[in-house]
């Protein structure tokens, strides 16, 4: 897929680099240390030299202690393979480190992020400036010493709840008005959101583009967005058009952003749980997977194994659940209003009564635990066997939905026109702007993490990885219909594997954990793509840092390069086919 | 890495698309199919549409066809035993007095995710030791995000989740600030809402109970063995 790559084991990392590349030693930790100013040398030998060729996360940590910010970058090869981690530490009141965006474009996003969250300067980023969240926000809100507005205490649980808990409403304390903090130099009196300047000045810049036969014409700037139905909640595109044409476009988002990973470094390692269900919360399942998973490597937990086997069936059906929803709104947003998205997720319907019942939540699951599920499967639902129920969903109905949703859509030539070659993308630029999930697989880039690096029990399953040839909108329809055969394959199997009874829980259930000091990078193959839980533990309840690669939000990099040179119609269906939700975009 | 057999490859370029309007039709068969499976099972249903426990256990099943969308408030769909919203307190009635099963021992507020339970704990008056009762208990239900974490990790068993989800109100300062008075339900209540989790409670309760008495015999019996 790349050039041609001369293998050689990370190991050699510290031989090639000198002086520069040193293992961390730290207990608990993996990976490499790298000095700042020679960061761009080692990537650059890392991708080209090693096939490491798919940067999957960046973020950093903010050591308050020793004075440090730490960026910790993962690497992997799409050939398969575990990671290679590069830790980049720099003081507190200097973080400048060298931008990669050069060398993996997929960087762009995750820079930003990082420099809003950290405060980090990559020096060489095109475009480095706050992300998530607005200009007139002060500080660096992930950083130990920032507190929030309603800021109680450090950890949870709070002393105020037990056992003199007289209630009071946390804006009693701080009201209205009083909780927001602009930077310094900030003055909200001239600052004017409806001027796209500040946003994108290279988007404004009037060009005069002059394409139109003898006519000359100027390009305009429109907003999509953030209150549009297209754009699956609110989020934003700024595009430039000449005529029709898309010239440039800048996604635009934050607006959910509610400091996700802030709450999950005050909560207890426990309480995070359910908390990751609203990230994506259409896939609250597999969320809870990444995350328990990510714990259980560092507190080296073995899960029962018919706890494994329900995991795998839960999040396979959200798997399903997540297509069909995709699918389904995919139509809405060529136009097809709500008829196919009802068709779609009709049997979706099915599948959360079942994790309705099961969960005792519809979306909202909070089913995984550290070491198991938390409740056994019913015994009946709706006065019917669970067992008979779920046998005749994932042989029959759901197959024969899939079938129908062929028949309804897939020779339809009205999608076919508005979709086939459409918002192509290239393998190699898939890889390179760190795309996961079925926009990388409908690029003809076998890559799926349950085969590439399995987790739980996947490695039991016969499943096919599932990849389609030409990278365009139609084929990310047609991606999602294959995963999801593959998916009821994989519940069959479940199904017919499933130890009858049995623990569902190692150990006693436990409310708080004690999660040895150290750091994990756990990740599944969610419905959207790869799902990075990044956990530092220092021994405590608590969790010292708690990152999230958020696949909706690193696929967004490429969005801007699909859209150019097509029609304003075709953002929508393009947005639609890599299927977002903005609850895990903003975090 | 094979590609399915479902779908054409995708080779064919934008400009080729035959336009015959044959993949439409097929796919209006489709529609027609779901419009006829409506009106059948419309029929069917004729007589208890709104009302039948059966046509929503019908519905909610695999084997459920035609309209699957419902007509709620006028129609609700049954809701399973495990369904959880906001937490509500038991009591047992003991000779005529409510007698709370918390003990007011704080792991549900230290459990709670979003921390939305308050807990004011029962000091003696005379001595100032606390005293296994809550005074106040408050939970609110404005910030509870319905993780069922207290009743999940509560060892009295005195804090359980509640089906109803009906809540909605225009006061949004007090309203949905739920204190003792508010949260406490019978045990009949929770015995009715999920019968099942109720009896291996119960179940459980009887045996740790009986394993007790036993050893209390046994150990009864041993000193009187060794005089």
């Amino acid at each position: 897929m790349t050039a041609p790559v001369i293998e050689s084991t990370a190991q050699g990392l510290e031989g090639r680099f000198p002086g520069v590349v040193t293992a961390d030693t730290r207990a608990g930790y993996s990976g490499y240390v790298v000095s700042a100013d020679k960061l761009i040398d080692v990537a650059t030998a890392l991708r080209d030299e090693m096939g490491y060729d798919y940067l999957s996360s960046i973020t950093g940590v903010d050591y308050i202690a020793d004075g440090k910010l730490e960026a910790v970058y993962h690497a992997y090869r799409t050939s398969g393979g575990a990671a290679l981690t590069l830790k980049v530490q720099v003081p507190r009141d200097d973080p400048a480190i060298p931008s990669l965006v050069s060398i993996y474009p997929g960087a762009d996003f995750q820079e930003r992020e990082a420099y809003d969250m950290y405060g980090f300067k990559f020096s060489g980023h095109p475009n480095l400036k706050r992300i998530l969240m607005w200009d007139g926000f002060g500080g660096y809100p992930l950083r130990k010493d920032w507190k929030e507005a309603y800021f109680e205490q450090d950890l949870k649980p709070f002393d105020s709840r037990w056992p003199g808990g007289n209630f009071y409403r946390s804006e009693e304390k701080n009201p209205f008005g009083h909780n927001v903090a602009y930077p310094e130099g900030f003055n909200l009196e001239n600052w004017a959101p409806e001027k796209d300047v500040i946003l994108a000045p290279e988007l404004t810049v009037s060009q005069m583009a002059g394409g139109v036969g003898h006519l000359k014409t100027d390009t305009i700037v429109v907003n999509l967005g953030p209150q549009h139905p297209s754009t699956h909640g609110v989020f934003r595109m700024l595009v430039r058009l000449d005529g029709e044409t898309i010239v440039d476009l800048q996604p635009v988002m934050g607006y959910l952003h509610r400091n996700h990973e802030k709450i999950g470094e005050r909560n207890t390692f426990l309480q995070n749980m359910p908390f990751t269900d609203r990230l994506d919360y259409l896939c609250s399942m597999s969320n809870n997977l990444g995350y328990a998973l990510t714990i259980e490597k560092m507190m080296k937990l073995k899960v029962p194994e018919r706890a494994e086997y329900i995991r795998v069936l839960m999040v396979e059906l959200t798997r399903i659940c997540n297509h069909l929803w995709a699918i389904g709104f995919l139509l809405n947003d060529l136009g097809a209003f709500f008829t196919p998205a009802l068709y779609a997720i009709r049997e979706r319907e099915l599948i959360l009564d079942f994790f309705e019942a099961t969960a005792g939540s519809r979306m909202m699951c909070n089913y995984m635990r550290f070491g198991g599920v938390a409740r056994d499967l019913p015994e009946k639902l709706n006065d019917e066997n669970t067992m008979d129920f779920l046998i005749d969903l994932v042989h029959n109905r759901l197959p024969k939905a899939f079938d129908a949703l062929h028949e309804y859509l897939t020779e339809n030539e009205i999608i076919k026109s508005r979709c086939i070659g459409v918002g192509v993308l290239p393998p190699q630029q898939a890889i390179a702007y760190s795309c996961t999930g079925p926009l990388l697989r409908a690029s003809n880039v076998p890559y799926d993490l349950r085969r590439a690096e399995p987790y739980s029990i996947y490695d039991r399953f016969d499943f096919n990885v599932c990849t389609r040839p030409n990278g365009d909108i139609y084929d990310r329809y047609l991606i999602r219909m294959d995963e999801m055969y593959e998916s009821a394959k994989i519940c069959q199997q479940v199904l017919r594997d499933m130890p009858k009874g049995g623990d569902i829980l190692a150990g006693k259930p436990q409310y708080t954990v004690r999660v040895p000091a150290g750091e994990s990078y756990g990740r599944v193959e969610g419905p959207k793509g790869e799902l990075g839980y990044y956990v530092v533990s220092q021994g405590k309840n608590n969790a010292y840092r708690y990152h999230i690669r958020a696949p909706s939000f690193i696929n967004l990099t490429i969005l801007g390069e699909l859209c150019k040179g097509h029609k304003i119609a075709d953002v929508v269906v393009i947005l639609g086919s890599i299927d977002i939700v903005l609850g895990e975009t903003d975090r | 890495m094979t590609v399915s057999s479902h779908g054409n490859s995708g080779n064919e370029e934008k400009g080729k698309i035959k336009m015959y309007g044959l993949g439409v039709l097929k796919g209006m068969v489709v529609t027609l199919g779901h419009f006829v499976d409506t009106y059948v099972d419309d029929i069917r249903w004729l007589s208890s549409k709104y009302v039948s426990p059966e046509k929503k256990a019908y519905r909610q099943s695999t084997k459920g066809k035609g309209l699957f969308t419902v007509q709620y408030p006028d129609e609700k769909l049954n809701i399973p035993e495990r369904f959880r919203y906001i937490p509500f307190l038991i009591y047992e009635e003991k000779d005529g007095k409510h007698e709370d099963r918390c003990t007011s021992c704080g792991i549900c507020a230290k459990v709670c995710p979003p921390q939305c339970i308050w807990i004011v704990r029962t000091n003696d008056a005379v001595t100032n030791r606390p005293i296994p009762q809550p005074k106040e208990f408050y939970i609110d239900t404005d910030i509870c995000m319905n993780c069922g974490y207290c009743a999940e990790y509560c060892p009295f068993d005195a804090i359980k989740m509640d089906h109803n989800f009906e809540l909605a109100s225009f006061d949004r300062t007090t309203a949905h600030i739920y204190d003792k008075a508010k949260l406490d339900r019978p045990l009949s209540y929770y015995a009715s809402l999920r019968p099942t989790d109720y009896a291996a409670e119960e179940k459980a309760r009887a045996e740790e109970e009986a394993k007790k008495a036993a050893k209390k015999a046994a150990a009864a019996a041993a000193p009187a063995a060794k005089s």
